[in-house]
């Protein structure tokens, strides 16, 4: 349908709201007679369950109704780049995926204005059988190109890809970069006015990440395209997105530039997972000289509840004593999940000088740059004076971590898995 | 600016989404594409490929007529039809047929990774196994050709009104599985109705024995209300296209046709009414 224009507005967004049926917990049989019936009847109990699946509207309600998404409204206007973060959960993949016409809401509407695409997945529908050359027009298909349009950009499809040697081989020979790289030189040619894409940067390696990153700021910025793009990658947003939209609990909980965004999302938005065990009771030690509060903040000393890779991080530990401590230490162990130490902050050895403390106050342990991956951490604390430990507690604070740019080359740590990142430079001789 | 670019809107509906016959249309690259895969892939890895295709029916043409030609000495009904010719006629539209049948019924749940990664009628998965089986079907008839080149058999005058009884059966097939697709998908239950559901059908199909036989044993009545069954005006139809000397079941396959379109188009709307959860039970 052709639809007349006056405003820029590429997509429209009004009280979208999408509900799903969970299993609520069933009642347990009292005794063998109730068993035996209740076997003969549970066909008609599962049917009416899984017919129940579908009966939604905007009036539903009910304990077993989970709400993934409720009340969204946005407006992006034609050549906007828009990022939609949020936790896992949050209801991104639910908003995506009622954008991109594969489910339909329960309630509220949405505007397209133009020819969209929507990429989920890299790669949907291929077959390993197939050739690469096979796979292209099967991909490309399905993504909603036509044949010819296939026909017209395939030399430059393969040539993207960088696989040329192997485009009459079946795909299930290749290697699973190749197939990626295969995948994403479809996708990078779709040439659609709103594009929908979901994490899909996060697979292929770095090199080729930023190729179709940069294909991908083409298609956004010189050609006026819409973008809609989920992510976890707060560098990504930072540095592709014009506006952003932090989903939180199935709503947008905060509206602005993508900085503005990423900002409040690292300060606010995190307080689910990363919690504070503030009862340091459990606390081993003399108690003398103890803990009473641990805040993160960011590099201007906001206070932040995710941390960011590659950014400058501090940790602020308030405490209290009971008498003025002699040569104290303060001890900070770093482990990850998988409770690996990964590193120590010792001030005995990095605090130049002797530390000076009042009855209480706080000390600010600053990293630069911090070196963590995405994920989640958590810290040790040791607090010693005059060879006494007087406060030790394991887990006392976890934290999490998102993506970054810790090398400030724009990409993206994502081949990274273990361990940490150390600064480090190459040189050509 | 004034400009004029394509405009969709998605809200939730409560009947069935409009039938797109232009939409589908615009999708018809995908179409074919989905159809070469399946016949490319078909017979990927093996050693005898198409041969496959042949040797399957040429297999079940001896067991039919040893068993139900010379054992139970079952009669074609006309004079001078080898048992062979008869048999091998109808096995090979019923092979179509349930090939066709298991294919597009499983079609949703198996393509589930596709169409809840992205949108474009659904409609066209259940529908691909209708044209990409054509191929085996026609490679098949060189069995029919081989084994009436062996008993010396020459067809009838008007073989070519095969094509109505054809039409019956891919319109049939692409009912059922329009039918069965959505309902495997929202109950899995229908998976083991199919496994025995099948070979109910071909017993129940005039394949072994003519439909003349039920006229004869039952009555009138019964056999018109036999060709409700769609497969028998398709099988019986196609089969006496080629027969000389059979005269062609009219009413037979007139009944199965508005029963295979009725079966077609109420499969299309119940699929149409249900697509909107395929994504959410999938």
């Amino acid at each position: 349908m052709l639809h007349n224009t006056n405003e820029n507005i590429a997509a429209k967004v009004t009280n979208l709201g999408k509900a799903y049926r969970i299993g609520v917990e069933e009642e347990k049989d009292k005794n063998l007679s109730t068993t035996l019936l209740n076997a003969l009847l549970s066909p008609i109990k599962n049917f009416k369950k899984i017919k129940s699946l579908n009966k939604l509207s905007s009036t539903t309600e009910g304990k077993d109704v989970f709400w993934a998404n409720r009340n969204i409204s946005f407006e992006v206007k034609q050549g906007e780049v828009l990022g939609i973060i949020g936790k896992n959960g949050a209801g991104k993949s639910t908003l995506l995926k009622m954008l991109s016409r594969i489910t339909e809401p329960t309630e509220g509407k949405i505007e397209l204005y133009g020819r969209i695409a929507s990429l989920l997945e890299v790669g949907t529908g291929f077959n390993p059988e197939l050739t690469g050359k096979e796979n292209i027009f099967l991909n490309g298909t399905i993504l909603g190109l036509t044949k010819n349009e296939i026909e017209e950009r395939f030399d430059s499809i393969v040539e993207f890809s960088g696989i040329e040697k192997f485009i009459e081989t079946p795909v299930k020979r290749y290697s699973s970069g190749m197939k990626v790289r295969l995948a994403f030189a479809v996708a990078a040619h779709l040439d659609p006015e709103i594009l929908i894409i979901d994490e899909v940067l996060a697979v292929g390696d770095a090199e080729f990440q930023k190729k179709c990153l940069g294909k991908m700021q083409e298609v956004a910025g010189k050609e006026g395209r819409t973008v809609l793009f989920v992510s976890h990658d707060m560098a990504a947003v930072k540095n592709l997105c014009t506006r952003a939209i932090l989903l939180q609990q199935g709503n947008i909980a905060f509206e602005g530039s993508a900085t503005e965004v990423v900002n409040y999302y690292l300060q606010n938005a995190a307080s689910i997972t990363s919690q504070r065990n503030l009862d340091f009771s459990q606390a081993k030690g003399n108690k003398n000289f103890v803990v009473t509060d641990i805040e993160m903040l960011d590099e201007n000393s906001n206070s932040i509840q995710i941390a960011e890779s590659g950014r400058d991080f501090q940790l602020k530990i308030s405490y209290e004593t009971k008498e003025i401590p002699i040569n104290p230490v303060v001890i900070i162990l770093v482990k990850n999940n998988l409770e690996q130490v990964l590193f120590t902050c010792l001030s005995r050895n990095s605090y130049n000088g002797t530390m000076q403390l009042n009855s209480q106050g706080s000390i600010i342990c600053n990293i630069p740059k911090l070196p963590l991956l995405s994920g989640l951490y958590t810290l040790d604390i040791v607090l010693k004076y005059d060879q006494e430990v007087t406060f030790s507690l394991e887990n006392i604070f976890s934290f999490e971590v998102e993506k970054g740019d810790f090398f400030g080359t724009g990409k993206i740590n994502d081949d990274m898995m273990n361990g940490m990142i150390i600064n480090h430079n190459w040189v050509i001789q | 600016m004034n400009v004029k670019r394509m405009y969709t809107v998605i809200e939730a509906k409560k009947s069935a989404s409009a039938f797109n016959f232009k939409e589908l249309i615009r999708y018809k690259d995908l179409f074919y594409y989905m159809v070469l895969r399946d016949i490319t892939v078909m017979y990927k890895q093996t050693v005898l490929g198409f041969l496959w295709a042949v040797l399957n029916p040429f297999f079940q043409v001896v067991i039919f007529s040893v068993i139900f030609g010379t054992i139970a000495g079952i009669k074609t009904g006309i004079d001078g039809l080898p048992y062979p010719v008869f048999s091998c006629l109808a096995i090979i539209p019923w092979n179509y047929f349930s090939s066709t049948f298991a294919a597009s019924s499983n079609s949703l749940v198996n393509s589930a990774n596709v169409f809840t990664k992205v949108y474009f009628p659904r409609l066209i998965i259940p529908l691909v196994p209708i044209f990409s089986k054509l191929t085996d079907f026609f490679i098949s008839l060189l069995i029919l050709v081989a084994v009436m080149f062996y008993f010396n058999y020459t067809p009838g005058n008007n073989w070519y009104y095969f094509l109505l009884p054809l039409f019956i059966i891919l319109i049939s097939s692409a009912g059922f599985g329009i039918w069965l697709s959505s309902l495997v998908l929202q109950f899995r239950d229908f998976r083991f109705a199919i496994n025995f559901l099948t070979p109910l059908l071909l017993y129940a199909a005039p394949v072994a024995f003519p439909a003349l036989k039920v006229k004869e044993k039952l009555g009138n009545t019964a056999y018109e209300l036999y060709a409700l069954y769609p497969m028998v005006g398709g099988i019986e139809g196609f089969r006496s296209s080629f027969v000389n000397g059979a005269i062609f079941p009219w009413t037979l396959v007139l009944i199965s046709a508005a029963s295979a379109l009725f079966i077609f188009f109420t499969g299309v709307i119940y699929f149409k009414k249900m697509e909107k959860h395929f994504a959410d039970v999938a």
